[in-house]
């Protein structure tokens, strides 16, 4: 039940042009056999006497010569390439084990870092509740899971805070070619890094980390309906008058950031004080 | 069951063919299926069926506690089955007992013959059930909640699994016995479906009944079965389809 994966959401996630599948594929629900003519069972099905049925919940997606099934729910399931967020669970000798959503914990290998690592001495590098960005590497059949933290914008995450919706929602958090990102750093100044694992994770000063993570909520309460990117701008913008914080305010903040954030996450020493002159009045929790 | 004086014995039946709470032995009594309300969990539903409340969860797959539960070739299921003490008029002593361990067991082996565990080697899929408020039928109430809260969690599986308690009152065969009808009834089988193939993944009795009255029980608990699916379906359905919301409104 594992082949047929190449078609998903994590493609469209990354700018092209399909349309959004709620308009135009059919809920269907564990047990519902399927239109199948000449098709092959994909992923989501199972065959049982020449019949093909849905065996999660989801969108139905024909894919010559496979028919399948997109979840909608569930946890993380891990690509080979996905850049994730993931938090430290377990330090061992020579790797850490991560907790990225998935299924199981994922070994980061110290070879796999861009540090200097002896046997023995993970712990001086990252500790249990730490958070790193890194990309999956391999997977086998057994369930188990390769992770590197070599690549571009990939290691610690240092500050901030994380926020998860649901992996299957990431692709609307990023939006067409990382619109929708762009509208929250934009709006709010927060940097953001989305991990393809539902993770988001949020820096900056305490007000703008609040509004993007409301943005955040919008986005997987409605993920499914249309003109999300305009309601998450105009609920940003009108949040954004009581702490003296419109596209100028922005502006003038992302200045403090190192580099203009899209998909890629930030990663590195960023700056980790929210910018003393943006603190609003606001709650100090958060 | 304690011992009960005959005069205690409650009119199960009466002389228009009427049960206790109005139904007539084919009926089931109203059932409300919501999917999705914790956030917390990967799965969950809540099920009112009669003055049954129960709560489901489900978490995984994810890894193995305790670890040597681990199999190498497919998911472990763990459920866990418990009676809130305030779910029954006498407080139910917290914690396992033989009752809810077995329930649990019955459970989660119903589940695995559902649940396509060779995805997910090494993983466990844990279910939690809690009885909120109880008036027999738990199991069954408790099961169909968990079915819907795997399908909400994304796990893939043959089919949702409904499932219904089929007893004997006052000599006559009832579907979906109540408080009363356990307690004072001849008999009490639950069952669960997979409707997909056909085939009965839980099956208890306590009491008796005639071969002939054990087929018809599992003729009637089959259609209620069948009824209860479809109240999951829509359950999920609910919570899934987008409401055809313009961009406009906000």
């Amino acid at each position: 039940m594992s082949q047929g994966q190449r078609t998903d959401h994590r493609r469209r996630g990354r700018g092209d042009s399909s349309p959004h599948p709620s308009r135009d594929r059919v809920l269907v629900l564990p047990g519902e056999e399927l239109p199948s003519q000449g098709l092959k069972p994909g992923t989501g099905t199972y065959r049982v006497g020449g019949k093909v049925y849905s065996s999660i919940l989801g969108l139905l997606s024909p894919q010559p010569p496979f028919v399948q099934v997109i979840p909608l729910s569930g946890r993380y399931i891990p690509k080979p390439n996905d850049v994730v967020i993931g938090t430290v669970t377990d330090c061992q000798g020579t790797f850490w084990l991560l907790d990225i959503g998935a299924p199981r914990w994922a070994p980061l290998h110290m070879t796999g870092t861009p540090w200097d690592v002896e046997i023995g001495e993970t712990e001086k590098f990252l500790h249990v509740r730490d958070s790193v960005v890194v990309r999956v590497e391999n997977l086998d059949p057994t369930g188990r899971i390769g992770v590197t933290m070599l690549g571009d914008g990939l290691g610690k995450l240092e500050g901030g805070t994380i926020v998860t919706v649901s992996p299957a929602r990431i692709p609307r958090v990023v939006g067409r070619g990382g619109s929708m990102v762009e509208t929250i750093t934009r709006l709010t100044g927060a940097q953001v890094a989305v991990g393809q694992n539902g993770r988001v994770w949020i820096n900056g000063s305490p007000d703008a980390i609040l509004r993007a993570s409301e943005a955040l909520r919008l986005i997987e309460e409605q993920g499914q309906r249309r003109g999300l990117t305009e309601r998450v701008e105009s609920y940003l913008v009108s949040t954004s008058t009581s702490t003296d914080r419109g596209p100028e305010a922005a502006a003038r903040e992302s200045a403090h950031r190192d580099a203009p954030v899209t998909r890629v996450p930030p990663v590195g020493p960023a700056d980790e004080r929210p910018d003393p002159e943006a603190l609003g009045p606001g709650p100090d929790e958060y | 069951m304690g011992s009960v004086g005959a005069k205690d014995v409650p009119v199960l039946l009466s002389p228009e063919g009427l049960r206790i709470d109005g139904r007539r032995l084919d009926e089931l009594r109203p059932i409300r299926i919501e999917a999705g309300p914790l956030h917390q969990a990967d799965g969950s539903a809540y099920v009112e069926w009669g003055a049954n409340k129960v709560m489901a969860a489900v978490y995984g797959p994810r890894e193995v506690h305790p670890r040597h539960l681990q199999q190498n070739n497919k998911a472990v299921i763990q459920c866990k089955y418990n009676m809130a003490a305030f779910s029954v008029d006498e407080r139910k002593r917290p914690g396992l007992d033989r009752r809810s361990q077995e329930i649990s067991k019955v459970i989660a082996e119903a589940f695995e013959s559902v649940v396509f565990a060779e995805e997910f080697p090494r993983t466990s899929i844990d279910v939690y059930i809690e009885v909120l408020q109880a008036n027999a039928g738990t199991r069954c109430a408790g099961l169909v909640a968990a079915s819907v809260a795997l399908a909400d969690a994304g796990i893939p599986m043959v089919d949702l699994v409904p499932a219904v308690a089929v007893g004997k009152i006052s000599g006559q065969i009832a579907l979906d016995l109540k408080k009363e009808e356990d307690n004072f009834g001849e008999a009490d089988l639950p069952m669960a479906l997979v409707p997909q193939s056909g085939r009965l993944v839980l099956l208890q009795m306590e009491g008796h009944m005639t071969p002939d009255e054990l087929s018809k029980a599992l003729d009637l608990g089959v259609e209620g079965c069948k009824a209860i699916y479809a109240k999951m379906k829509q359950a999920l359905r609910d919570r899934y389809t987008v409401d055809p919301l313009p961009a406009e409104a906000a």
